[in-house]
């Protein structure tokens, strides 16, 4: 076990390039264990771009990645989530054609063992392992306000109520850090209050959260400390009352004000 | 030697058909994420009809060169026709359909196909008319006959062709526009319905020059000779890296090589336990292997998936 | 749907269902002639098929065009170690298990190194691996006599049952059981069989995990699914399906040739899975059935057009291509999921759901 005080997620001088575009360039970013770590900048700033590098889709070009004493530069992705790293997508990536609560349990796939032969014999292990997977699925929905819709293909559901499901299915994996890529996006005013209830709650459950979002009251409102991307550069990071006042972050979004 | 100089002969000619019909699965595929099953039978198709244009004209005693002109037309007209209206009917409604669904329609157009030409033409070999005198001329110790020398130097003005086409013309700059993002094209005024029904018409007319090539060639055309031509052209194309164009041309020309000189040497290789009985399995050992060590291809950029 | 019923009902209509597939061959030979109870037999080998084949294509979303080499692979295990080739005749109980192996191997070979890559690139290997399987076996009688080529395989073992031949009639109770009745019993408890181990892997952690990586593979990477392992086992349980029934083939022709496994197999196989509604248990068997049966009818085709027309215009071998390819691309177009499609069933009942919600409110 690492020492508490190391920090759960650090990103140190990551660089990322499409042909000939510099999506992110030497950036750094560390996350504190119990914090709410936000992510802002423009679009097209390299946010999402950030994401996929830590949560394995891409491999940086540069830098280095270590989460909760591991390296974990260049895993793959479905190792970087067994490792404790859960994540949203900003253009929603549910599983369609199952229900909300097999979206659930899929999460838990990585936590559980049961294979071909203990499905196929029905072993009593693998049943009780089953019912597990189910009430814990059902406990999540029901802790993300999706208890009625347990039963609703994930495709049917409205669109808060799948950015929910999403947020559901990446807890069931029992992260330690969850990545959140605009999560309020599309919401209205009273699904986005509920929303930061809901963050709330599961950072006092001991999740630590990286959240991307556009919807600068919740995330400045949140965030303990945020991070500003421009042009896939780090310009400024601090606690949210003083990124606001940085004048290249004033910059950044076109002088206008922030909040 | 002498073998060996053959064989590359051999292997370029025949490899210069793969590329043309390579060069219709890697242009769908650059612009539609679609492997076109279908592309084979379109080839197929051509070979037929000019098939059966050159026997009934050479029979009426048309002049040679009138003769393979009309074939080459009707072939194109026909298979022209045919690629457009299978995009139209069978692929562009399945454009935002999950993956699976434009394959298993471009299978069922493939099967289509091919029984559709059974009931027309029987499923007997059919034999070509010799209607060419034989001549040849001898090349590093290789022969070469007049009609090889021909295809080759005919493929490569198409494949060049083409290839102007695409970079220079107004039309090839919207394909390579769709290619990159289909949306972002329509954005700027692209209609990217055209460019695509475009993209089934030039590779149907280039898959129908060389159905008729391979008829002359080979001298025989079946129902069902679209398929392994087809596997062959579309293992040319991954081999190039598929979805470029350039690339389906150097895939064809390696591949017909590999396939010529494998087929020639293995009974020696092999102490004579292997035959040419084998040589259609050494494109699928080439699309096995290219897709294990280089996916990407030979002159393609992006690998496997498209984030 | 009938089973839907309280308990009681549902386990008559269980019963009924039961006493039905089991008085079907009688039936059958008494209303349509002992070829049709043959056709049964081949309809039931075929259920397998499908379902083998909707693991991979239904489930895991992987399309595979050459799924009948697996079918060959599995025949051919059985008719090499069972027949006067090798003058070797092992047990089946051992053969089977064999040959389902050794269609695996084959399944993990193939997918190994296709798997990570996109959907596509599978589909055409399997489509060649299909055919290449087809050149070893029509030219592997060189230079050592393994398959003895095209002419294929004779006199292989049936299936025997400690000194129960299933290829002799035998009388039991007044009924009289021939060979194609016997076949139909073992074929029947495979195909219930296969059909339970494929309703069981769809409601369970690997099934989930198939159906998460059809819908949307990076997603599922991301929530800790290794992809491409549990794709190499969707593919690999294809394959076993596969294998065994190559297994039982053999054993009911007695007699196995490359001419069995052609492209235009693998096809009919894949128009079962579509046609009868891909990822659905039920309707691949129905698929299964209808597209044994149909060529069957077809076969009416022929005399029909001699009476009516005075020649054969179409060959019927024919028109069932046809009909199978435009069925694939309308399918594809106007009902994608099938005549009978998957509806994912939730996974518990709503009963059990009400006891977590009540215990969660509590």
């Amino acid at each position: 076990m690492p020492p508490v005080d190391t920090p759960l997620l650090a990103a140190t001088g990551i660089s990322k390039r499409f042909g000939g575009l510099a999506a992110l360039t030497n950036v750094s970013i560390t996350v504190q264990r119990g914090e709410i770590f936000g992510l802002i900048g423009p679009n097209g700033a390299g946010k999402t771009t950030l994401f996929n590098v830590l949560t394995g889709l891409y491999a940086a070009d540069a830098g280095e990645l270590t989460f909760d004493g591991r390296h974990i530069g260049g895993l793959k992705p479905y190792r970087i989530a067994q490792h404790g790293i859960a994540r949203t997508f900003q253009n929603i990536r549910l599983f369609g054609s199952m229900t909300s609560l097999e979206n659930v349990m899929v999460g838990q796939h990585a936590r559980t063992h049961a294979g071909v032969l203990g499905a196929v014999l029905r072993t009593r292990r693998t049943a009780a392992e089953e019912r597990a997977v189910t009430q814990r699925a059902h406990e999540l929905l029901d802790y993300c306000g999706l208890a009625a819709r347990a039963n609703a293909l994930a495709r049917d559901l409205p669109y808060g109520d799948q950015r929910r499901l999403e947020i559901a299915r990446a807890l069931a994996t029992e992260p330690k850090l969850l990545a959140l890529d605009e999560p309020a996006a599309g919401m209205n005013a009273t699904e986005t209050g509920a929303l930061q209830t809901l963050l709330e709650r599961i950072l006092a459950d001991g999740v630590t959260l990286l959240l991307i979002e556009h919807d600068m009251k919740l995330v400045m409102g949140l965030s303990h400390r945020v991070a500003v991307l421009d042009y896939g550069e780090k310009i400024s990071e601090g606690e949210p009352a003083a990124v606001q006042r940085d004048p290249k972050v004033i910059e950044a979004y076109l002088g206008g004000p922030l909040v | 030697m002498e073998i060996f100089a053959q064989q590359i002969v051999n292997g370029l000619v025949l490899g210069s058909i793969y590329a043309l019909v390579a060069l219709g699965y890697t242009m769908v595929y650059g612009i539609l994420g679609l492997i076109n099953f279908a592309h084979g039978d379109i080839t197929m198709i051509g070979a037929l009809v000019s098939l059966t244009i050159i026997q009934l004209l050479a029979a009426a005693g048309v002049p040679v060169p009138l003769v393979l002109m009309l074939a080459v037309s009707g072939a194109i007209i026909v298979c022209t026709i045919l690629g457009v209206s299978i995009e139209r009917v069978a692929y562009r409604p399945l454009r935002r359909a999950p993956r699976l669904a434009p394959l298993i329609t471009a299978i069922g157009v493939s099967i289509l196909l091919q029984y559709s030409a059974a009931l027309i033409w029987g499923k007997q070999y059919i034999s070509m008319p010799e209607i060419m005198a034989p001549a040849s001329v001898t090349l590093f110790g290789a022969q070469l006959t007049g009609l090889q020398v021909a295809i080759f130097t005919l493929a490569c003005l198409i494949m060049a062709g083409l290839l102007w086409f695409i970079k220079a013309s107004r039309m090839g700059r919207a394909m390579r526009a769709t290619e990159q993002n289909p949306d972002v094209a329509g954005l700027m005024g692209v209609n990217t319905d055209t460019v695509i029904a475009f993209t089934f018409v030039l590779g149907s007319a280039i898959g129908a020059i060389a159905g008729l090539m391979i008829v002359l060639y080979y001298g025989l055309g079946h129902y069902f000779m679209g398929f392994m031509l087809g596997l062959k052209a579309f293992t040319a194309a991954v081999l190039g890296g598929i979805g470029n164009v350039a690339g389906a041309v150097l895939g064809g020309l390696l591949l017909g090589i590999i396939e010529s000189l494998a087929a020639g040497y293995i009974g020696d290789l092999t102490g004579g336990v292997l035959g040419s009985n084998y040589r259609d399995i050494f494109a699928f050992l080439v699309l096995v292997l290219v897709l294990v060590l280089r996916p990407s291809g030979l002159l393609g950029q992006h690998s496997g998936d498209r984030a | 749907m009938i089973v839907a019923g309280n308990h009681p009902l549902r386990w008559t209509a269980w019963v009924a269902v039961a006493l039905l597939l089991l008085a079907a061959p009688f039936l059958v030979e008494a209303v349509l002639g002992r070829a049709w109870v043959r056709i049964a037999d081949v309809a039931l080998l075929f259920i397998m098929l499908a379902l083998g084949l909707n693991i991979v294509v239904g489930f895991a979303g992987l399309l595979d065009l050459g799924y009948i080499a697996f079918f060959a692979v599995g025949a051919y295990s059985y008719a090499l170690l069972a027949s006067p080739q090798f003058a070797v005749h092992w047990p089946f109980l051992v053969l089977l298990p064999l040959g389902a192996a050794a269609a695996a191997l084959f399944g993990i070979l193939l997918g190994g190194p296709t798997l990570r890559l996109r959907g596509d690139y599978l589909a055409i290997v399997t489509l060649g691996f299909g055919e290449i399987i087809r050149v070893f076996l029509n030219n592997l009688n060189r230079p050592v006599n393994i398959t003895n080529g095209p002419q294929g395989i004779t006199l292989i073992d049936p299936l025997q049952v400690g000194g129960f031949s299933l290829a002799q009639t035998h009388s039991v109770a007044g009924l009289t059981f021939s060979p194609v009745h016997n076949y139909y019993f073992v074929f029947l408890a495979c195909a219930v069989l296969s059909i339970v181990i494929s309703l069981r892997l769809e409601n369970s952690r690997i099934g989930r995990a198939w159906v998460a990586i059809r819908d949307d593979e990076l997603a599922a990477s991301a929530m800790g699914i290794n992809t491409r392992n549990i794709k190499l086992l969707a593919f690999a349980m294809g394959a076993t399906f596969g294998g065994v029934a190559g297994g039982l083939f053999a054993s009911f022709q007695g007699f196995v040739s490359p001419e069995s496994f052609h492209l235009i197999d693998s096809i009919m196989v894949l128009c079962m899975v579509v046609l009868g509604g891909m990822g659905n248990v039920a309707g691949v068997v129905l698929g299964a059935v209808l597209l044994t049966a149909l060529p069957e009818a077809l076969r009416y085709i022929g005399p029909l057009q001699q009476r009516w027309i005075g020649e054969v215009l179409v060959d019927p071998s024919d028109l069932r291509m046809l009909l199978f390819g435009l069925a694939l691309v309308l399918m594809m177009l106007f009902r994608p999921s099938g005549i009978w499609p998957a509806r994912r069933r939730t996974a518990v009942p709503a009963a059990a759901g009400a006891v977590e919600k009540s215990r969660a409110t509590r």
